[in-house]
């Protein structure tokens, strides 16, 4: 209804719902520092890279690296873990995507896109957080010999893709590169 | 404040004058004293004043914790121990508010199941039993950002599992957990803002627990027969009898309270929160506070992807679900018949509905595998099956016993078929000379 009882709106009808509106839009203005201080913070960013060296690591042998508070694994495969991963089917994974930041986000959970690459698939370089709840899986355990989330039953391949239990995805591959033989920088 | 207008006639020149000016005294008169409940509550109706003791309870030994708390994740656990060992009483103080947690979510169990029994959410009590939800919600966040404070394993590793629920949600579900963690995972900025929010919730508890009386004290109490009180008979006056009841329940109540918290005060903890946490080793084993295990059950139990809904999803859905599905429960049931008393089918559901939940909650403490995930999927199926099925569809079918007329009918019925009860008792109360 108008403050006067013409049918037209009036100024008054005007400035009534300007100031409304000017009141909804300051009221969203001053709430979103309210929420944006809840979001990571600039020394959380900033520590977003890590170099490992991993010169130590024999075939075999795992390493545990914190990064952005997660810790990631880097291991240097056996020869019998490279092949059982490659013998695997494509048929039978449970996430098909390879879940490899370094490259395009389409590619197949092949055993070569889920390494390191050509020359280097014995390095397998894994967030080492279960695609499921968060948890960190335990390594060489589980139904495939790979990794085995104690949280809730995840098993996952010794390629550190998901194979059996309720996480849906392959465990993450973060940005990385060898800056030499025995160097990787995560991130 | 129900009904009926105020009895209360202040004695005093000084009480005249408050009363006309801010009416407090008679607030508190009307709604704790002169307050007409009905006569033949029973020891499952003690658990609200249980339940409000058990706030305050918390909030006082959560306050004088907080002056002893170092929030820092290198100092909050020895911060812990250094109560338990340093500070004066420390160690009572610290047991009686992580004991006082578990107490606090058995009143509220209790309090819920006798809701359910008695159908104390039928009409006209729809939004009384809604508020009742919100204050369990509140407390289940509250109890879980408190469990996250000691920063043991078990606090971290339940936190991260926790927070990991929102990456479920399509979309924004990795930005939504960065924005509550506060960072990649839970870390510092995680546990300051828990910890500022654990100290907010409980007020705002209180101001709902507010609410929710406010909501009792306009349509009144239910009672066991689920009739409505209909006579002055049918009544007896807060105070002394419902005041002395609940007193005495209070007592037996804290009694066990005591009891745990002197001999056996970790007995409802788990021995990993006493290691300190560590982000990079997950406990072989990690389960959530007892209260929260029935939920946790059904999350697991959710193995199979559902369409478009990954199991993922499709868990924290039916976690979610399982709470949220309470809070229709008054549109659910289509009896008309308010009370189990006088409804034999609903009666052996409530029941079965009861064995499956704490059944569902030791299925929450074993681990994902094997047989334990078929029976947590087919406790999940009675879970909700009871709420979404049995509940709809027994009003419709059910025949109820013979209603009696009135709350004073019922009791004198009863208290006739008790042979050994003394005659005339009823009709003349031992009187004072």
């Amino acid at each position: 209804m108008s403050a006067t009882d013409t049918s037209e709106p009036n100024r008054r009808d005007f400035l009534y719902v300007a100031t409304g509106m000017a009141g909804a839009v300051g009221a969203a203005a001053v709430a979103w520092p309210f929420i944006d201080q809840m979001r990571p913070d600039a020394s959380t960013l900033a520590a977003s890279s890590v170099e490992v060296d991993v010169s130590s690591l024999t075939p075999g042998m795992s390493l545990t690296v914190k990064w952005r508070g997660k810790p990631v694994f880097i291991r240097n495969r056996t020869p019998e873990e490279i092949k059982a991963a490659q013998e695997v089917p494509m048929a039978d994974l449970k996430d098909p995507v390879a879940r490899n930041a370094n490259i395009s986000s389409d590619a197949q959970a092949t055993d070569i896109d889920r390494t390191a690459g050509e020359g280097k698939e014995n390095w397998l370089v894994m967030v080492g957080v279960c695609t499921h709840l968060g948890c960190v899986p335990l390594g060489q355990q589980g139904d495939f010999g790979g990794w085995f989330c104690p949280c809730h039953g995840s098993h996952y391949d010794t390629a550190g893709r998901i194979r059996k239990g309720p996480a849906p995805e392959n465990l993450h591959i973060p940005n990385f590169q060898f800056l030499s033989n025995t160097t990787i920088r995560i991130g | 404040m129900s009904g009926g207008h105020s009895t209360y006639s202040p004695k005093t020149g000084i009480g005249r004058w408050i009363d006309a000016r801010m009416p407090l005294p008679r607030l508190v008169h009307d709604s704790f004293v002169s307050y007409p409940v009905p006569r033949n509550l029973n020891y499952a109706y003690t658990f609200g004043g249980i339940l409000s003791i058990m706030l305050v309870a918390q909030i006082l030994t959560g306050v004088v914790l907080a002056m002893h708390y170092a929030n820092d994740t290198t100092l909050a656990f020895q911060s812990v121990e250094k109560i338990m060992r340093d500070v004066n009483s420390g160690w009572l103080l610290r047991y009686m508010h992580s004991n006082g947690a578990s107490f606090f979510f058995i009143a509220v169990y209790i309090h819920i199941m006798r809701g359910l029994y008695y159908g104390s959410y039928k009409a006209p009590r729809e939004l009384l039993w809604i508020l009742g939800c919100i204050i369990y919600l509140l407390m289940m966040a509250t109890g879980f950002m408190g469990y996250v404070l000691p920063w043991g394993q078990m606090s971290f590793w339940g936190a991260t599992v926790i927070t990991g629920f929102f990456t479920a949600i399509p979309l924004v579900g990795e930005w939504v957990q960065q924005l509550l963690l506060g960072g990649f995972a839970v870390d510092n900025p995680t546990l300051n803002r828990f910890f500022a929010l654990h100290y907010l919730l409980p007020f705002m508890i209180a101001g709902v627990v507010v609410l929710h009386v406010w909501a009792l004290h306009v349509t009144g109490q239910t009672n066991p027969t689920g009739i409505e009180v209909k006579s002055k008979t049918d009544t007896v006056a807060f105070t002394p009898y419902a005041t002395i009841k609940d007193g005495f329940a209070m007592v037996v109540f804290l009694a066990v309270f005591a009891y745990f918290i002197f001999y056996i005060p970790n007995f409802l903890g788990h021995p990993d929160n006493y290691i300190q946490a560590d982000s990079l080793k997950t406990p072989a084993h990690i389960v959530p506070e007892w209260y929260y295990l029935p939920f946790y059950a059904i999350l697991r139990a959710v193995t199979f992807n559902i369409g478009p809904i990954d199991s993922k999803l499709g868990g924290v859905l039916a976690m979610f679900g399982s709470i949220a599905v309470l809070f229709v429960v008054p549109w659910l049931d289509t009896s008309k018949v308010r009370s189990a008393v006088y409804r034999p089918w609903y009666k052996l559901f409530f029941w079965l509905f009861v064995i499956n939940a704490i059944f569902l909650g030791w299925l929450g403490s074993r681990p994902a595998e094997g047989a334990y995930v078929i029976m947590s999927q087919l406790a999940t199926l009675y879970y909700f099956a009871f709420f979404l099925v049995i509940m709809p569809v027994l009003g419709l079918i059910e025949p109820p016993r013979r209603l009696p007329n009135s709350i004073t009918e019922a009791v004198l019925e009863k208290n006739k078929g008790g042979s050994a009860h003394p005659a005339g008792a009823n009709a003349a109360p031992e009187t004072r000379g």
